[in-house]
C-alpha cells in the first residue's frame, strides 16, 4: 500500500450551463479515515464525488486518488474505489444474489468464487433470506445494505458513500453506521456526504462544510465547533439574591454578555476561552455563592453550520454590493 | 418491549461482516469478452424474471407476416403463397430491424437508474456493458427469426437455398442488427428520456423500412424513388438475405451489406463510446 493521501484535489471546478456546481474545491484526505462532506441539497457534494469517482470530467483543477490522476489514470483510480450512489446503484430487476454475482464476475472472480463471495456477503449483511428475490421488492434499509455489499465485493481502499442514510428509519441508519465503522476498522477510507449533522459528527474524523460549490470550512468536528466559540456555560444558583454578584463576577472573568433565564436563578453566557471557566466558578465559590448545577456545552454542528452558511450569505451580499 | 422487538429483527452480523471485509485483493481484471458476456448474462436474467418482454419479438413478427401475406399477397403477386416467397425474407428483416430500437430504450432506462454509475466505476473494458447488451439482443433477434420463419414454412414458404441458406440469411441479418444497434445506443446517450429514444428511432425506422424493397419490387416505383430505394442499406440487406434464402446471392450483394455494417459500427460505435465516456 502506498502512502499517498487517499484524495488530493486542487481547484476542482464543474460547470453545468450557467451554474458553477463545483467552484474551486481543494481537498486533502488522508487514508484510513472517514471524511464527511456536509452541506445542503445542491451544494455540490455529489458533483464533487462524481468527479473523484471518475464519472464526471472536471472542467478545471485536478485531483488524485492514491496518487493517480482522476482523468489521465482513471482505470488505476477505478481499481481502488467503490461508489454507493444516492440512488441505489444496483439492478433492481435482478435478485440480490445475481447482482453480487455479476459484480464478482466483473471484478475478475471465477464463477464459483463469485457465487461463494455473493453468498458470504448476503449472510454478512443479513440478506441471506432475500438472496433469491428481485431487489425491487426490498425495503429501504435492505436496499441500502445490498448497495453497500455491492461496493465491497472486493473491499475497496476508498469508498464513496453518497448520502448513505437519507430516507432510512433510525434502526436501519444505525445498521449502516455499524457497517461504515467496520469498513474503516478494516482499513477502508470512507468519503461520505450527508445532510445530517449528527451523522457527520458521529462518523467523520474530519469534515468539509460545502456550500455553493465551495469548501467554506474544514476541520475535525471539534475544531469546527470551537471555531464559533467554545460553547455556552449555564450556571444555576441556589437563590435569586446572589444573581447580581454572580453576574458581575462571571462577566469580569469571561468577558461575554450573559442572560438570566426565566426561572430567575440560571445564568447563561457564551464562553470564548474555556480555560477561564474553572477560574470563574472558583471565584463564585470564594464569594460564597452556592452553585446548584453547571454545564459547559459545545455548540452543535447545526449551530456551526448556520453560523458558517449565514456568514457566507452575508459575504456574498457584501461582494454584490 | 421496544428492546425486545429490536432484538428480534435480523441484525447485521458483526463477525461475518468483519470476515466479509477481509477480501481486499482484486483478482486480475476480466477480459473484454468475459466482461461483455457477463453483461449479456445480466440481460438474459432480466428476460428470465420478466418473460413478458419477449412479447414484442414473438407477436410482432407473427402479426406482420400474417397481415402482409394475406392482405397484400393476392393483389401484389397473384396469391398469398407466391407473395410469401418474395416477402418473407423482407418481413423478417423488418421485424428484427424494428426490434433493434428497444436496445436504445433499455440502455437509456438503465442509465437513468443509477446502476451505470457503479458499472462505470469498475476497471473493465468500457464498451462491455453496451456490447453485452447487444449480444443478449442477438438472442431476441434469433427468437424473432425462428418464429417468423416457422410461421412462414407453415404458410407455404419454401426457400430455394434450403436450411443452410436460411441460417446464413439469419446470420447476416443478426450481424446487421448488431451494427445498426450502435445508432440507437448513440441516440440513447443524446436524448433525455427513454420515450424520446422511441420516437426518434421510429422516425428513422419507418421511412427506412418502407422506402425499400421489402414489400414490392422497386421497378414499379417512380425513378427518383427507385434511386432512393437502391441506396437504402435496408434494401441492400433484404436483397442479400433473400438471395441467401433462395440460393441466388452474389458476392457483390453480400459485400455491400458487410460494408454498411462496417460503416455503421465505425461511425456510431465511435460516437457512442465518445459520448458514453463523457456522460
Amino acid at each position: 500500500m502506498n502512502s499517498a493521501p487517499a484524495i488530493e484535489a486542487e481547484g476542482l471546478v464543474k460547470v453545468f450551463g450557467a451554474t458553477r456546481a463545483v467552484d474551486g474545491v481543494d481537498l486533502r484526505i488522508n487514508a484510513g479515515s472517514v471524511y464527511g462532506f456536509l452541506g445542503p441539497n445542491g451544494a455540490g457534494k455529489t458533483t464533487t464525488i462524481r468527479m473523484l469517482a471518475t464519472l464526471l470530467r472536471p472542467d478545471g483543477g485536478q485531483a488524485r486518488v492514491f496518487g493517480h490522476d482522476i482523468v489521465t489514470a482513471a482505470d488505476a483510480v477505478r481499481s481502488r474505489i467503490a461508489l454507493t450512489g444516492q440512488f441505489a446503484s444496483i439492478d433492481d430487476e435482478l435478485t440480490g444474489a445475481e447482482n453480487l454475482f455479476m459484480l464478482g464476475r466483473l471484478l475478475g472472480f471465477s464463477r464459483p468464487q463469485a457465487r461463494s463471495r455473493a453468498s458470504d456477503l448476503l449472510t454478512a449483511f443479513g440478506l441471506a433470506e432475500a438472496a433469491g428475490r428481485q431487489v425491487k421488492g426490498y425495503s429501504g434499509g435492505m436496499r441500502r445494505r445490498i448497495d453497500i455489499a455491492a461496493s465491497i465485493v472486493v473491499a475497496p481502499d476508498l469508498m464513496f458513500l453518497d448520502e448513505p442514510t437519507t430516507g432510512l428509519d433510525p434502526r436501519s441508519r444505525n445498521q449502516v453506521w455499524d457497517i461504515i465503522k467496520a469498513l474503516v476498522a478494516e482499513g477502508t477510507t470512507v468519503l461520505l456526504t450527508t445532510q445530517y449533522l449528527d451523522e457527520a459528527d458521529q462518523l467523520a474524523g474530519r469534515i468539509a462544510v460545502i456550500d455553493h460549490g465551495r469548501v467554506i470550512a474544514e476541520g475535525t468536528p471539534g475544531e469546527l465547533k470551537s471555531s464559533i466559540g467554545a460553547g455556552a456555560l449555564r450556571v444555576r444558583l441556589s437563590d435569586a439574591e446572589s444573581v447580581p454578584t454572580a453576574s458581575r463576577l462571571l462577566t469580569e472573568r469571561l468577558g461575554a454578555p450573559l442572560a438570566v433565564e426565566a426561572d430567575g436563578v440560571t445564568i447563561t453566557t457564551r464562553v470564548l476561552d474555556p480555560d477561564q471557566v474553572a477560574a470563574a466558578l472558583a471565584e463564585l465559590a470564594v464569594a460564597g455563592i452556592a452553585v446548584r448545577e453547571f454545564s459547559l456545552g459545545q455548540p452543535s454542528l447545526d449551530e456551526v453550520f448556520l453560523a458558517l452558511t449565514g456568514k457566507k450569505t452575508e459575504a456574498a451580499g457584501a461582494e454584490a454590493a | 418491549m421496544t428492546e425486545q422487538l429490536e432484538a428480534q429483527v435480523a441484525e447485521v452480523d458483526d463477525t461475518d461482516l468483519r470476515k466479509a471485509l477481509t477480501v481486499r485483493q482484486r483478482p486480475p481484471r476480466p477480459s473484454a469478452v468475459s466482461a461483455s458476456l457477463t453483461f449479456g448474462w445480466r440481460a438474459l436474467m432480466k428476460i428470465k424474471h420478466v418473460p413478458e418482454q419477449l412479447f414484442d419479438v414473438t407477436a410482432f413478427p407473427v402479426m406482420m407476416t400474417l397481415i402482409f401475406t394475406f392482405l397484400l399477397g393476392g393483389a401484389l403477386a397473384g396469391s398469398p403463397t407466391e407473395y410469401l416467397a418474395f416477402v418473407l425474407p423482407g418481413i423478417l428483416v423488418q421485424s428484427v430491424v424494428m426490434i433493434t430500437m428497444y436496445t436504445g430504450m433499455s440502455l437509456k432506462t438503465d442509465i437513468d437508474k443509477g446502476i451505470f454509475d457503479r458499472i462505470r466505476t469498475l476497471p473493465i473494458w468500457q464498451p462491455a456493458p453496451l456490447v453485452g447488451g447487444l449480444l443478449a439482443d442477438g438472442v431476441r433477434y434469433t427468437l424473432a427469426s425462428i418464429v417468423t420463419i416457422t410461421l412462414g414454412v407453415v404458410l407455404g414458404f419454401r426457400p430455394g437455398g434450403g436450411f443452410m441458406g436460411v441460417v446464413l440469411g439469419v446470420a447476416l441479418l443478426l450481424v446487421f442488427a448488431f451494427s445498426l444497434s450502435w445508432l440507437w445506443t448513440f441516440i440513447a446517450l443524446l436524448v433525455r428520456t427513454p420515450q424520446s429514444v422511441m420516437s426518434v428511432s421510429m422516425a428513422i425506422l419507418f421511412p427506412l423500412t418502407f422506402i425499400s424493397n421489402i414489400f414490392v419490387d422497386p421497378s414499379t416505383m417512380p425513378g427518383w424513388l427507385q434511386a432512393l430505394v437502391e441506396v437504402n442499406p435496408i434494401t441492400l440487406l433484404v436483397t442479400a438475405v433473400r438471395g441467401l434464402m433462395h440460393g441466388v446471392v452474389t458476392a457483390d450483394q453480400l459485400g455491400w451489406v458487410l460494408l454498411s455494417c462496417a460503416v455503421l459500427i465505425a461511425v456510431f460505435g465511435m460516437l457512442t463510446m465518445r459520448r458514453y465516456r463523457r456522460t
